[in-house]
């Protein structure tokens, strides 16, 4: 269960981020859409606290994951982010080797024994369905993979070390449509496990996918709601004519 | 108005590409000049021109090196069998001997009665070995002159002395010199080599902004200074600092140049390990850091890995200044041209030595080619250094 309260999020005096207040149901799929620069890429990366890496961010109102504000001082940022994971828009493999790849968060929490590595890397690669095309090379570079698998060896590296949820900023934006259809098909397949928070860009994506969707418009929550009632009756009218295609 | 632009522009073409072939060109004349010069050594003799070294006629050898001349009269060689001959004492006769042995009046008027008195010594003794000027040498059956040698590649390669202005034979042995360079640059990466990186991490991964800001352009200047201001740094506080530390009888070691050396590959080093290391893609530290990794874990695993090529480079780059530095390490080093045995004791480098002796070599000398010689072995060690460093930091991580 995720809940936001009145979250005001700053890159220095710029306000990225304007009161936004929301749920997140375990085991659904949320979509946040909006036109560039609107801050959804921005707030999902407060979920995990990514904005930290930045100089002079700063963030007020109460982000709450399974009931701890993640923002409280004594919170361990690593520990916080072994629970969520985050797959980001570009594939971005380590220049390792494919088992090295699922296997790094694993190792960083301390995990050196061999067999357990193996059975992990095993069952997070089967379920990105990537096992198959890379079983028999597993010691070869992941650079040596395409996009689309790269983008799935990257799932498959933030499910290896079982979070509970699951962020994803623009997963599909660098992929052929194959690739995309693939994403998306084991994305409704991981909802069973995970808690789903999507970016996107691709409105079609939104609708396919996700429970529920947000629409997001220079820093505010326009309108939050169940993924069918948004788009095909809209509350508000920025987000009727952004769906039309009216801007965006 | 076009036709007018074209041809200016035509112009400007041919003076740049003259210009670059100029450079060109120049640079190659540069190390032709100094190859040309350089093994003009093998062709010059052992014992220098207006000089003869004289045997008694019954002696049978025929060939003696320069080293070995030069040990006959250091009397470390003391036996003709040493060195091929029968088995007699050796019997090392110089020229200033015969002021000690006759009254200068004995010599006679404009020394014409010279040759006489050295016919006279050498037929006396079987066993002589003597070496006089070309000019007061008798033309006498009895008395043999050694045929002319050249330096050879063994002696100047394997040399283990290097005496340019001995006599009777000047001594070329690199050995030396060359250990005294590669000692003093070694030591002077494994110093500098964990303090640049440490900077380097702590620049381009902890420091704040504001640090960086300050810091960086500081490290750069150090790398501006010229290196005699170092030497002086190096003569007035690491000497002395190095002579107290280890309790030295002198504080010019090898281990006081490495420590300056250090100091100047620095920024060398911090530099290019820095900007490869911020130049790893803002996407792998945070895949890293998004998996649960803390700072050092993402630093030791991620960040070292993928900028592995830039940090050989800023190694190889290091080591190339360090080998090539000559001011600073000519001012601390103590420049005593031995071979090294501990890092305690002073060296010389092939630099240093350039610079110390070529003023005094004499223009076309067997030393002053030998100094040529010396440019040609440093050229050859830098160049496999920049031609390393290029294949290194062209070679990406994976890709």
């Amino acid at each position: 269960m995720i809940k936001t309260e009145d979250i005001n999020f700053y890159y220095g005096d710029f306000q990225a981020i304007k009161n936004i207040s929301m749920e997140i149901e375990p085991n659904t799929v949320t979509a946040f859409i909006g036109p560039s620069g609107c801050g959804k890429s921005t707030f999902l990366r407060l979920f995990n606290r990514m904005n930290d890496l930045i100089d002079g961010t700063r963030l007020t109102g109460n982000f709450i994951i399974d009931g701890q504000n993640i923002y409280d001082k004594s919170v361990q940022v690593d520990e916080l982010r072994k629970n969520i994971g985050m797959v980001f828009q570009k594939p971005n493999p380590f220049p390792k080797s494919i088992f090295e790849n699922v296997a790094y968060g694993l190792r960083v929490n301390g995990n050196n024994n061999k067999k357990f590595l193996e059975e992990r890397v095993e069952e997070a690669l089967k379920s990105t369905a990537l096992w198959d095309e890379v079983k028999d090379k597993l010691k070869k570079s992941a650079f040596e993979l395409s996009g689309g698998q790269q983008q799935r060896l990257c799932i498959a590296r933030a499910l290896a070390v079982s979070p509970s949820i699951l962020l994803m900023d623009e997963p599909t934006s660098a992929l052929d449509p194959i690739s995309t259809s693939k994403i998306e098909e084991l994305i409704f397949k991981l909802k069973q496990d995970y808690t789903i928070v999507i970016v996107t860009h691709n409105m079609q994506q939104a609708a396919r996918i996700s429970d529920k969707t947000g629409f997001f418009m220079l820093g505010e929550l326009v309108e939050y709601a169940d993924t069918k009632k948004l788009f095909t009756n809209p509350a508000k009218t920025e987000t009727q004519n952004y769906i039309t295609g009216r801007f965006g | 108005m076009r036709k007018i632009r074209k041809i200016i522009e035509k112009i400007v073409e041919g003076i740049l590409t003259l210009s670059g072939m100029a450079t060109t060109l120049i640079i190659l004349l540069i190390i032709v000049f100094l190859f040309k010069e350089g093994f003009g050594f093998f062709k010059s003799p052992v014992v220098e021109k207006g000089y003869e070294v004289c045997l008694n006629s019954s002696n049978t050898v025929d060939k003696l090196s320069s080293y070995q001349i030069k040990q006959i009269f250091d009397e470390d060689i003391t036996n003709w069998k040493e060195v091929g001959g029968a088995d007699a004492p050796i019997t090392p006769y110089r020229f200033e001997y015969l002021f000690e042995q006759y009254d200068e009046a004995d010599f006679g008027e404009e020394y014409k009665l010279l040759p006489a008195k050295i016919a006279e010594i050498i037929k006396a003794d079987p066993n002589i070995i003597a070496f006089m000027p070309t000019k007061y040498v008798p033309q006498d059956l009895s008395i043999r002159t050694l045929p002319r040698e050249n330096f050879g590649f063994v002696d100047f390669f394997f040399g283990k002395e290097w005496m340019p202005t001995a006599t009777p034979t000047a001594q070329f042995g690199i050995l030396p010199l060359i250990l005294g360079t590669l000692l003093v640059s070694i030591t002077a990466i494994l110093i500098a080599l964990p303090l640049g990186l440490g900077v380097a991490i702590y620049l381009s991964e902890l420091a704040s902004k504001r640090v960086r800001k300050i810091l960086k352009p500081v490290i750069e200047l150090l790398a501006g200074i010229p290196s005699v201001v170092y030497g002086f740094f190096g003569l007035v506080v690491l000497v002395p600092l190095v002579q107290d530390w280890f309790n030295l009888p002198v504080g010019e070691t090898a281990f006081t140049g490495s420590l300056l050396l250090a100091i100047m590959a620095l920024p060398t080093i911090i530099t290019v390990a820095e900007d490869s290391m911020r130049n790893t893609p803002r996407a792998m530290r945070e895949a890293s850091l998004a998996l649960g990794a803390t700072q050092w874990q993402t630093i030791y695993k991620v960040i070292i890995p993928y900028a592995k090529s830039g940090i050989s480079a800023a190694v190889v780059l290091g080591i190339g200044r360090a080998i090539g530095e000559t001011m600073a390490v000519l001012m601390v080093t103590g420049n005593a041209a031995v071979m090294p045995t501990t890092l305690f004791e002073p060296i010389r480098s092939i630099p240093a030595t350039i610079a110390a002796e070529l003023g005094e070599a004499p223009s076309g000398g067997a030393h002053y080619e030998a100094l040529f010689l010396l440019g040609c072995i440093l050229f050859f060690l830098t160049l496999i250094i920049s031609i390393s460093a290029e294949v290194i930091s062209k070679r990406h991580p994976q890709n």
